[in-house]
């Protein structure tokens, strides 16, 4: 019964965000950017422009430079996160790569990394007056939401252990298609779920910032306005 | 001020950061423009009835036709890093001119009517309807914003508040609510060619009272082109060159550089303006109108370049847009760059040799230089990218002695605005232009505490105006803002020019005769 709730719930999870994902991406992509618009000084070729956004989104360059505290929390959190993901890939394959191996250890502590930089973005939320003047409750929640799947995520690394094997068994049957039977662990029942609804808000919510920062005109464009004209097709019919 | 309070913000270097005053700005309004003002640019002359619908109508097409305005609106996760970035939030303390704040004005409508969320969940994610009252409040707040895009610079996704509020006065305009300042203007250019409205004759005669002057300055006769057929180099610099201090004695220094290297150049009375306010009120169609005139000029001169002579936001359109919106330029000369700033040029003739400079004459000046907002952060100069600001830098150099940047994290890319860009640049704004101008006079109090500086350039007539209005109530003198070139023209020796000593006895003998 818990299997085919969840199983339900994770499908339709997943189908909302890959479908809701790829119609923001559509849209973006489609999306003319009229003017040349490069936060200047910019890089004058792609490459340059591929090494600027990697630099934006490996080390947050930009935030880097603005402050050091959210940069600090927000870069902890992030990075963690990629950790904790990857090391999360061994519940879904059988032959496990060596790159989740290898992420293993590091994966389990970064869980607490993840929770102190959650945490301190949530508290500068409240204690800083600039912060909170800007936050409505979605920035409180998506904090918490993400809070609370941590949280859960840890209490069953290191206080009380689920039938991870059984776990297992279950999401790779997923991917099959196949619905089995989940442990009844509340942490891992609240664990999914919570994982679910992050799933369902992404694409409607603030986490577009992830295929957002792609597509944003001021850190993608090349700077080479003199040299190659730029033309939106819109803009190109008001010289008919 | 709106809120009442006339005292000048406090200059504490590194900058301070205010203490909330909720509501400080709130209420302030520039003069809204006449009807006749607004439909000489294609927009209706006042509030039209089903303003709401079509206010929120346009706000989705901007998001169909713009990408910055549709991934702006929906990536910012408010982290907040924006938040003691600009310039006007350091002079007011009004958390509504904090650069994130300043956007969820219009995000917040925008999500109520654009987004899943904001639709069903308007409370939790801080969406609003659009009513009388909000639409007051866009032009209040988006006209306390000089879309100098600082809070771009440092914000993770480089989201620029710029954007938005160039989209904010364009759906305001499209509903019948304009700017008196930005629109009166730009219909000038459309009728006249320039932001003055000064007509052809008077401009033939204000550079033949130049040209005068300059020979009785040096005995050398150096020229000031207006509509010459045949002449290689069309310079386009700002109407303000004309007539204003200190950009005056910058256009001096234009031509005297012209003349030493043997160019042949004209200006254009059909084109006389650099300036494109069609940029200021987020209009495409008006900036490219107003952009079509530099080409036809050049067209019908028969000029094989385009030189922008120092101006900011006019640079920006120039360097990054005047291809877009009148190109394909072909039929100029493909050797050099199209357009080409003055500074290039001058540049360019120093590295030659093809300049002479006394910089003793600029031994007077203890000089700093105040990088524009939209050269800075919008533009390019040479080949490399920072020639904005290394260009700039190198020319003051090489015809000064005394030159000494303000702090690194008040100039380049982090360069503090003047405080009147982007069409605040009127005096029913002068509150905020005054407050606006804080930080970057706190940047200059630094370094005229630590190395006496006396004098700020600058290349932009936006700045220079603000400068020499504000500095005053700072303590400096109206003319401690100069123009670049007319350090320029300060310094270089023209060939045939009346040596040290004739000039001289010369200036003895004229003021006592």
């Amino acid at each position: 019964m818990l299997g085919t709730i969840y199983a339900l719930l994770f499908y339709v999870a997943t189908l909302l965000l890959v479908a809701g994902l790829v119609r923001k991406i559509w849209v973006y992509a489609r999306t003319p950017a009229p003017l040349k618009i490069p936060t200047t000084p910019a890089p004058t070729t792609l490459g340059g422009v591929v090494l600027r956004i990697f630099m934006e989104v490996v080390f947050f360059q930009s935030l880097f430079k603005s402050n050091k505290w959210i940069w600090a929390l927000g870069w902890m959190f992030h990075m963690s996160m990629w950790l904790v993901l990857l090391r999360h890939v061994r519940y879904f394959q059988e032959n496990i790569w060596w790159i989740v191996e290898l992420a293993q250890p590091f994966g389990t502590y970064a869980g607490f990394t993840m929770l102190i930089g959650l945490a301190g973005l949530l508290a500068r939320r409240f204690l800083v007056n600039r912060v909170r003047y800007i936050s409505a409750p979605s920035d409180y929640l998506m904090l918490v939401l993400l809070l609370l799947i941590v949280v859960t995520g840890l209490s069953m690394r290191w206080v009380a252990h689920t039938d991870i094997v059984m776990v297992k068994s279950y999401m790779t049957g997923l991917l099959r298609f196949r619905i089995g039977e989940l442990p009844g662990d509340f942490n891992l029942l609240a664990h999914l779920a919570l994982v679910a609804v992050l799933m369902i808000v992404f694409p409607i919510s603030k986490l577009l910032h992830v295929p957002g920062v792609f597509f944003s005109p001021s850190r993608n464009q090349v700077d080479n306005a003199r040299e190659k004209r730029h033309l939106a097709p819109w803009a190109a019919e008001l010289e008919k | 001020m709106a809120d009442g309070d006339k005292a000048v913000p406090e200059r504490e270097f590194p900058l301070k950061l205010p203490e909330f005053k909720c509501g400080a700005m709130e209420g302030l309004e520039p003069f809204r423009a006449a009807p006749e003002h607004n439909e000489a640019l294609g927009f209706p002359g006042e509030l039209v009835p089903d303003w709401k619908e079509k206010a929120i109508a346009y706000m989705g097409e901007l998001a169909r036709k713009n990408r910055a305005f549709q991934v702006y609106l929906d990536m910012c996760v408010k982290c907040g890093a924006c938040t003691d970035k600009c310039h006007y939030y350091l002079g007011t303390g009004d958390p509504n001119n904090m650069p994130v704040a300043r956007q969820d004005l219009l995000r917040s409508v925008y999500r109520r009517y654009y987004t899943f969320a904001g639709k069903y969940f308007p409370w939790l994610v801080g969406a609003r309807d659009l009513t009388e009252d909000v639409l007051k409040e866009w032009y209040s707040y988006y006209h306390q914003c000089s879309e100098c895009r600082r809070c771009s610079v440092f914000c993770p996704y480089g989201i620029d508040t710029a954007e938005i509020t160039m989209a904010a006065r364009d759906i305001l305009d499209h509903v019948g609510i304009g700017m008196k300042y930005s629109n009166e203007i730009i219909g000038k250019v459309h009728k006249v060619g320039n932001n003055l409205g000064l007509p052809g004759k008077a401009l033939k005669a204000t550079l033949e009272d130049l040209e005068e002057d300059i020979e009785d300055d040096t005995g050398v006769s150096v020229r000031l082109p207006l509509d010459e057929k045949g002449a290689d180099i069309l310079l386009v610099t700002p109407s303000a060159d004309f007539f204003a201090e200190p950009h005056i004695d910058g256009l001096i220094g234009y031509a005297k550089v012209f003349h030493e290297t043997g160019a042949s150049w004209t200006l254009s009375s059909y084109a006389s303006e650099a300036a494109n306010f069609g940029l200021f009120i987020g209009s495409y169609e008006n900036m490219r109108e107003v952009a079509l005139r530099i080409r036809k000029a050049a067209e019908d001169l028969g000029v094989k370049r385009i030189v922008f002579g120092e101006c900011g936001h006019a640079w920006r359109v120039a360097y990054s847009f005047l291809n877009t919106l009148a190109g394909p330029f072909d039929f100029l000369d493909q050797n050099y760059p199209i357009p080409q700033h003055i500074l290039e040029y001058t540049w360019d003739a120093i590295q030659k040799g093809k300049l002479k400079f006394d910089k003793s004459k600029n031994d007077h000046y203890r000089l700093t230089y105040h990088d524009s907002c939209n050269v800075a952060r919008a533009s390019r100069m040479g080949d490399e990218p920072g020639g904005q600001f290394e260009i700039p830098r190198n020319v003051i150099k090489a015809v000064c002695n005394h030159f000494y940047d303000m702090p690194e994290e008040t100039i380049r890319e982090a360069t503090l605005c003047c405080g009147g860009g982007g069409g605040l640049l009127t005096d029913d704004l002068m509150d905020l232009r005054i407050k606006g101008a804080s930080p970057r006079m706190t940047a200059l109090q630094q370094v005229t505490e630590d190395h006496g500086v006396t004098h700020m350039a600058a290349i932009c007539a936006i700045c220079k105006t603000q400068f020499s209005k504000v500095m005053p109530k700072y303590g400096y003198e109206m003319d401690s803002i100069v123009s670049v070139h007319q350090l320029v023209s300060n310094a270089i020796i023209l060939t045939g020019q009346e040596t040290e000593e004739d000039d001289a006895d010369g200036a003895k003998a004229e003021e006592q005769p």
